[in-house]
């Protein structure tokens, strides 16, 4: 195999950073109760203004804040419509996302080309020379460190802080939220602009650091997979680097197995997830004292679907066709979506509100 | 447009419907374009979009030129050529091989305009194909490949599966394996023309597998950026020269240049010569150009690809030239014979030396 692990994990972090981005942006969101259906058409924007202030400013920074700038901009549009003049959110999202797309069209017109800009990797002091560990998660530029300390931020706000307690609130309940005197409304455009600008961030990340130079179209359906990534991840910041690192890494592996045309890699990676799948439901049927079989259905299929992977490399299978690799990162997060339990949208997710109801 | 210019060409299009009669002699001759990806994607739309303004400087006031820009292959397309051919268009060119059927069904609807299709095989009597033998350039590409490699693994982005992708990595191969017999090659198929992160991560997982050497057949600079940015890899410009990454990671190009057959084309509209053709051009006519090799590559191996590339046009050397065996081991060409354009067109096996399958 001439696949080197390392680089592929490393790789599938670079790869699912966008998607987490804009992911944790609208979870925020989605908490406070507000489906914004538009992260594609933000993302873009993001990404040809970032692009465009980085190129002309000759700085990284500038770029990624012109792009949070531009996403938060756009979001506030999405806010004022949804939040003041209690438009549907469903269709104002999706006509946010063909704005934004037209918007980066014509925006873009100008600077399409490449950047002599490029990222530093910073890679941490110690931790970045543990043997394996330290080349995958330790010598990544600074945007992917801030996409994992956002989601840590978000984590902590929503959990051990006041005003993250109220944004809940007001995403479960806003008629209660409200009877209680906090400003419902002005939780709800903070958290938009929230999303907006992680949004942009993970657009400026596409056309400044991976590709990185301005397209058309060059966010390709990204922001749409971020939003299957929220449900997957049960609106939970933790999950979400699962589901952004899963769809991420499947993307990254199925593109390194075509090149590789052997399926030494796939055996590997099937082994390992095997082997953790069963201890986990081993740790769980010891720790419950019993075992159900309801309750362990997803372990169940990985373990069935690993055994029949094993069972069609003994019967002499070498290579698996192209279209099924292509297919994976689809089949994946679908997969997934279907095995986890998709509770925990707050109760008033996607409902208008106002004060006087 | 003016709604007034609008309704005038509406009327003159129910008058020709009604009458049966072209309504075209007096007036401009309109001249469509239906591009598969933005004018702005740096290979493949843009070059068209180039060749297609050569063209409208060419005949100034005489024609009027609409283009629609970033249409989706696939049922969508067949709405925006109606929606062209509807709004007078005399001569609609539509660039990309998967606006075959589009362009077919929407002809037999309008048979006073007259269609022109790239890549494809589907004629009609108003409907002409062109294409370049993109294969030609890829034998010096494969060539120049084989020589720069020190990994002796040679990556290959691959779009779609049709014949004319198959054939630029057969072509590539042969050539490569002729110079260096230890060569070989990775390919990833992405199944799109365009997606610059796909492209990227396509690229970046081929060097990261050890390949030195990245070819193309998608159309933005992606896999350039990527090479640039590992460095040492070698890469060539696809579509467009793409020279703004050379001298390295860019060491040479396919050019396509079709702005003197549209010239032809539209002149013959104009003239009321036009017939359906099926028109397949390479560097003997200019419609494939080799970008100039860079000097990193040595004087020797640049002198060789030159040679071939003269050799083509002449039509002294055929890339696909015997003996030749396909993937399966039978043989296709035998010693010295030299492939027909029938066997190029259906192109859809590997020769022998590549591994895995096509995509189906």
């Amino acid at each position: 195999m001439d696949i080197n692990p390392i680089l592929i994990l490393a790789a599938l972090m670079v790869a699912s950073t966008p998607i987490l981005l804009a992911a944790i942006g609208e979870l925020v969101v989605e908490r406070a109760g507000v489906l914004n259906l538009g992260v594609e058409g933000m993302m873009i924007v993001g990404a040809v203004c970032g692009f465009i202030a980085g190129h002309n400013s000759g700085s990284m920074f500038m770029g990624f804040t012109g792009a949070a700038l531009a996403g938060a901009a756009v979001s506030l549009i999405f806010a004022v419509l949804t939040q003041y003049l209690l438009t549907n959110q469903v269709a104002t999202g999706l006509g946010l996302t063909m704005f934004g797309l037209g918007l980066s069209s014509l925006i873009g017109q100008s600077a399409v080309g490449t950047t002599d800009l490029s990222l530093p990797k910073l890679p941490i002091p110690l931790l970045s020379d543990i043997p394996f560990i330290g080349p995958i998660l330790f010598q990544h530029d600074a945007i992917v460190y801030l996409s994992i300390g956002i989601v840590a931020g978000v984590w902590y706000f929503l959990s051990r802080t006041r005003a993250g307690l109220i944004l809940r609130a007001v995403g479960e309940n806003h008629g209660a939220a409200h009877a209680l005197g906090y400003h419902v409304r002005l939780v709800r455009v903070g958290a938009i602009v929230f999303g907006g600008a992680c949004a942009g961030l993970a657009g400026a990340y596409i056309s400044l650091v991976r590709v990185p130079q301005w397209i058309d179209g060059i966010t390709a359906g990204a922001g749409w997979i971020a939003l299957a990534i929220v449900v997957f991840a049960s609106w939970k910041p933790w999950r979400l680097i699962a589901g952004a690192y899963l769809f991420g890494g499947v993307t990254v592996l199925q593109l390194n197995l075509q090149a590789d045309g052997t399926l030494a890699l796939l055996d590997l990676i099937i082994i390992v997830v095997a082997a953790l799948t069963i201890g986990y439901a081993i740790y769980r049927a010891i720790k419950t004292a019993r075992f159900d079989v309801r309750d362990n259905i997803v372990p169940l299929s990985i373990i069935g679907i690993a055994a029949l992977y094993a069972l069609l490399r003994l019967l002499g299978m070498e290579t698996i066709p192209v279209e099924y690799l292509s297919m994976l990162p689809y089949l994946a997060t679908i997969a997934v979506l279907v095995g986890l339990r998709s509770g925990g949208a707050a109760a008033s997710l996607g409902k208008t509100f106002h004060p006087s109801s | 447009m003016k709604r007034r210019t609008l309704l005038a060409s509406g009327a003159a299009a129910a008058m020709a419907a009604v009458t049966g009669l072209p309504a075209r002699a007096q007036e401009k001759t309109k001249v469509g374009f239906i591009y598969v990806g933005p004018i702005n994607d740096g290979g493949w739309t843009q070059h068209h979009h180039h060749s297609a303004m050569e063209m409208v400087e060419h005949f100034g006031d005489a024609i009027e030129f609409m283009y629609q820009e970033s249409v989706p292959e696939g049922p969508d397309a067949e709405r925006a050529i109606t929606q062209m051919a509807r709004s007078g268009a005399d001569i609609i060119f539509t660039t990309s091989f998967g606006f075959m059927d589009p362009t077919i069904n929407v002809a037999a609807n309008f048979p006073n305009t007259v269609f022109e299709h790239a890549t494809g095989y589907k004629q009609a009597d108003n409907v002409s194909v062109y294409s370049a033998r993109f294969y030609e350039g890829r034998a010096i590409q494969g060539t120049l490949a084989g020589r720069v490699t020190q990994t002796n693994k040679i990556g290959y982005i691959a779009s779609v599966p049709i014949p004319e992708v198959i054939r630029g990595i057969n072509a590539s191969y042969l050539h490569a394996k002729k110079v260096n017999p230890d060569v070989e090659f990775k390919i990833i198929w992405i199944f799109e023309w365009l997606n610059p992160a796909k492209e990227a991560d396509a690229a970046k997982a081929l060097i990261e597998q050890g390949c030195d050497v990245v070819l193309q057949h998608t159309d933005s600079t992606a896999p350039h950026q990527a090479a640039k940015e590992a460095g040492g890899v070698y890469t060539f410009g696809q579509a467009a020269d793409m020279a703004e990454y050379g001298p390295m990671p860019r060491i040479s190009s396919i050019i396509d240049n079709w702005a003197p057959y549209y010239i032809d084309r539209v002149q013959a509209v104009i003239d009321g010569t036009w017939t359906s053709t099926n028109t397949w051009d390479g560097i003997g006519t200019g419609m494939v150009g080799i970008g100039e090799v860079s000097d990193v590559v040595p004087a020797e191996y640049k002198a060789e690809a030159e040679a071939m590339r003269d050799a083509i046009a002449t039509g002294d050397y055929h890339p696909f030239t015997g003996p030749i065996t396909k993937q399966d081991g039978t043989v296709w060409l035998a010693e010295g014979e030299v492939a027909n354009d029938g066997d190029l067109a259906g192109m859809f096996f590997y020769v022998e030396g590549i591994e895995g399958d096509i995509p189906s």
